[in-house]
C-alpha cells in the first residue's frame, strides 16, 4: 500500500469515527442542555441545544421538592454503593486467596461451587431473595440494596485470577520471615493488588449505583430511595416535566461521569479483561 | 523489606495450577477462615434462595397471607396452559423477551465487533474514541431510559423532529420494539466493543505477519486469522449479551412501560410486578424457573455451536 493511500484511509477512518462519536455523545449533551431550559422551553417542539433563556431553575425546583427528596436519594445512593463495594472486597479478597493459593480440603468443590452460580440466570433469585430480605426485615431500608447483591461470584473470581497471577516467591519469603497466613494476606499480597482491588471496587461502585430493578420493589418509602429508584417514581405520571427529570438525570449521573473521567481506563481495562481470563 | 529484593519472575512462578508454597505452617482452619465471611453471604443470598425459590414454586404463596398452601406443580401446569389467565400473560411475556433477545443479539455482537475492528489500529486518539463509545454504559437504566424517552416522544422528541417522522415509539408495535432495541444498542455497545478490542489485542501480531507473507488479502486474514482468534471472547460475548437481553427490564419499564397491551412487557418486568406487586409469588418463581430454563438452554445452544466449529 501507498504512503497516499494509507493517509487517506486513516483520515477517512478518523472522519467515520468522529461522526460518530459525536452523534453518539449528542443525547448526552441534550440531557444536559434541557435542564437548563424553562418547563416551556423543555416541552417546546422545536429542538433548542443552547437554551435560551438559560435557567438553573429545573434544579432549584427538584433540589427543593417535598415528594422527591432528591438530595436524600443521592445520600442514600452515595451510602449503598460505598458500602456495597466495601463489602464485596472485604468478604471476595480473602476468599479469592484461600481459592487461589491455600491448600485445604473442599476447595475445589467449593470453588466448583461458586463459579458455577455465575452461570445461574439472576432472575431465579429476585421472588426467594425479597422473601429473605423481608425475613431479615431490611425491606425498606439501605441493607437490602448493600447485603445481598455481595454474594455474587464475580468478585471472588475476578480477584482470584488476580492473585494466582503474582509471583510466589514473596509470599514464601515472607513465610520464612515467620509471617503467618494473615499476616503474609494484609501485608504482601494485598498492596501487590491494589489495581486489582481498585478495578473491582469501581466496577461494584458503578454496579450498585445504577441497579434499578432490584432497588425500586425492595425501596418503598420516599424518604429510603435510591436516586434510580426515585426517578423511577416519575414514571407513569402525566405530563412528565422533562426539565425536572433531566437535571435529576444530570444529578444521577454525575457521580459516575465523574469516576469514569477520572478512572476510565481501569473501568474499561477491569471490564473488558474480566471476562477472558476465564 | 529486604525479603521483597530477591530475585524475581523466575519462569515458572506463576504456574496457575500449583496451590500453596512447600513450608506451609497453617492451621487447618486458616483457609476457613478466609472463606467463611463470604461463605456465610454465598450460602444465604445465593444457595439458599435457588433452593427456596424452588420451593416457593411449588406453593400457592403470598407474602401477606399466613396459608401457604403447597399446590405441587399446578403453578407450571397453569402457566404452560395458555388459555389460563397466567399463561396467557407469561407467554406473550416470554414472546417479548424473545423477540427483545434474538433481534438485539446480532446487532450487539456485529457493530460492537465493526467497532472494535475499527479501533484496532494504532493511531492517535484510540482511547478517546474508546472512552465515548463506552461512555453511555457507565450511565444507569434509569437515566438511559428517562433520556430516551424524551427523545423518542411521539409530540416533542427530537428523533421524530430529525426524521421528519411522526412515529408513536413508545406506544406502537412494531416502532417500540424498533425504539427498545436501539436504545439498548446506544447504550450498550462499547461495553461489548472493548471486550472485543481486548480480544484482537491478544492475537499474536506474527500470525498476521505469517499471512501477510503467505499473500492472503484483508479479508482472508479477518477470515483465517481474526475470527479464529476471537473465537473464546465472542462465545463470551454472546452468552453474556443473551443474558443481559433476556433480562431486560428498565428500558420496557421506562420507555413504553410495556405498551400497547403488554406487547412490550418482558418476561422480568412480568415476574417482577406478579411477585412484588401482587404478591403471587408461587406463581412468579414458577415463571422465573421457566425462563432460567430457557436461558440454560440458550447458553448450552450456543456453546455447542462453537465446540462444533472447532472439532471441524
Amino acid at each position: 500500500m501507498t504512503r497516499d493511500t494509507r493517509g487517506v484511509r486513516r483520515a477517512l477512518l478518523h472522519l467515520v469515527l468522529a461522526v460518530v462519536a459525536a452523534l453518539y455523545l449528542s443525547p448526552l449533551v441534550y440531557m444536559v442542555s434541557t435542564s437548563f431550559k424553562t418547563r416551556e422551553g423543555a416541552g417546546s417542539t422545536d429542538p433548542q441545544w443552547i437554551p435560551d433563556p438559560f435557567t438553573a431553575d429545573a434544579y432549584r425546583e427538584i433540589l427543593s421538592s417535598q415528594d422527591s427528596p432528591i438530595l436524600t436519594w443521592f445520600v442514600n445512593s452515595l451510602i449503598a454503593a460505598t458500602g456495597h463495594a466495601a463489602l464485596v472486597l472485604v468478604t471476595a479478597a480473602p476468599a479469592a486467596y484461600a481459592l487461589a493459593r491455600l491448600d485445604f480440603r473442599g476447595r475445589t468443590a467449593i470453588f466448583t461451587m461458586v463459579v458455577a452460580t455465575l452461570f445461574v440466570p439472576p432472575v431465579v433469585l429476585l421472588i426467594p431473595n425479597f422473601l429473605i430480605v423481608n425475613e431479615l426485615a431490611w425491606v425498606d431500608s439501605l441493607p437490602a440494596v448493600i447485603v445481598p447483591a455481595a454474594a455474587g461470584a464475580f468478585g471472588v473470581f475476578f480477584l482470584r485470577q488476580f492473585f494466582l497471577t503474582l509471583p510466589e516467591e514473596l509470599e514464601e519469603a515472607a513465610e520464612l520471615d515467620g509471617c503467618n497466613r494473615w499476616q503474609i494476606f494484609t501485608t504482601v499480597v494485598l498492596p501487590l493488588a491494589r489495581p486489582a482491588l481498585v478495578t473491582l471496587f469501581l466496577l461494584a461502585f458503578l454496579t450498585n449505583w445504577n441497579d434499578f430493578l432490584w432497588p425500586i420493589y425492595v425501596l418503598l418509602s420516599p424518604d429510603s430511595l435510591t436516586l434510580p429508584a426515585g426517578l423511577g417514581n416519575f414514571q407513569g405520571a402525566n405530563n412528565i416535566r422533562y426539565d425536572l427529570l433531566m437535571a435529576g438525570a444530570v444529578i444521577a449521573s454525575l457521580p459516575v461521569i465523574a469516576l469514569y473521567l477520572v478512572a476510565q481506563r481501569w473501568v474499561i481495562e477491569g471490564i473488558s479483561r474480566s471476562g477472558l481470563k476465564g | 523489606m529486604s525479603v521483597l529484593t530477591r530475585p524475581k519472575g523466575l519462569s515458572g512462578a506463576a504456574g496457575p495450577a500449583a496451590p500453596a508454597g512447600r513450608a506451609k505452617r497453617m492451621r487447618t482452619w486458616t483457609p476457613y477462615a478466609f472463606l467463611a465471611p463470604y461463605l456465610a453471604l454465598f450460602a444465604v443470598f445465593m444457595v439458599l434462595p435457588i433452593g427456596f425459590g424452588f420451593w416457593t414454586s411449588l406453593h400457592e404463596w403470598d407474602i401477606n397471607l399466613p396459608a401457604k398452601p403447597f399446590v405441587g406443580l399446578e403453578n407450571y401446569t397453569d402457566l404452560f396452559d395458555p388459555s389460563s389467565v397466567d399463561g396467557g400473560r407469561f407467554w406473550t411475556a416470554m414472546r417479548a423477551t424473545g423477540v427483545f433477545t434474538l433481534f438485539s443479539v446480532p446487532l450487539l455482537i456485529v457493530l460492537p465487533l465493526l467497532a472494535a475492528l475499527l479501533m484496532n489500529g494504532r493511531f492517535r486518539g484510540r482511547n478517546l474514541y474508546r472512552a465515548v463509545y463506552f461512555a453511555p454504559y457507565v450511565l444507569g437504566v434509569a437515566v438511559v431510559g428517562f433520556l430516551w424517552r424524551f427523545l423518542l416522544d411521539g409530540n416533542i422528541g427530537l428523533v421524530n423532529h430529525y426524521l421528519g417522522l411522526e412515529v408513536q415509539w413508545t406506544t406502537d408495535v412494531p416502532p417500540a420494539w424498533v425504539a427498545l432495541i436501539g436504545v439498548t444498542v446506544w447504550w450498550t455497545l462499547g461495553l461489548n466493543a472493548v471486550i472485543f478490542l481486548a480480544g484482537l489485542q491478544d492475537i499474536p501480531r506474527e500470525l498476521y505477519e505469517a499471512a501477510m507473507v503467505d499473500g492472503a488479502s484483508a479479508w482472508r486474514r479477518f477470515r483465517a486469522v481474526t475470527l479464529p482468534g476471537l473465537r473464546p471472547v465472542t462465545v463470551f460475548v454472546i452468552n453474556a449479551t443473551i443474558l443481559a437481553s433476556a433480562n431486560m427490564f428498565g428500558q420496557s419499564y421506562l420507555i413504553t412501560a410495556g405498551a400497547p397491551a403488554d406487547q412490550t412487557k418482558t418476561a422480568i418486568y412480568l415476574i417482577a410486578e406478579t411477585g412484588l406487586r401482587q404478591f403471587d409469588m408461587g406463581t412468579a418463581s414458577a415463571m422465573s424457573f421457566i425462563l432460567a430454563a430457557f436461558l440454560m438452554a440458550a447458553s448450552a445452544l450456543v456453546f455447542g455451536a462453537f465446540r462444533d466449529r472447532s472439532r471441524r
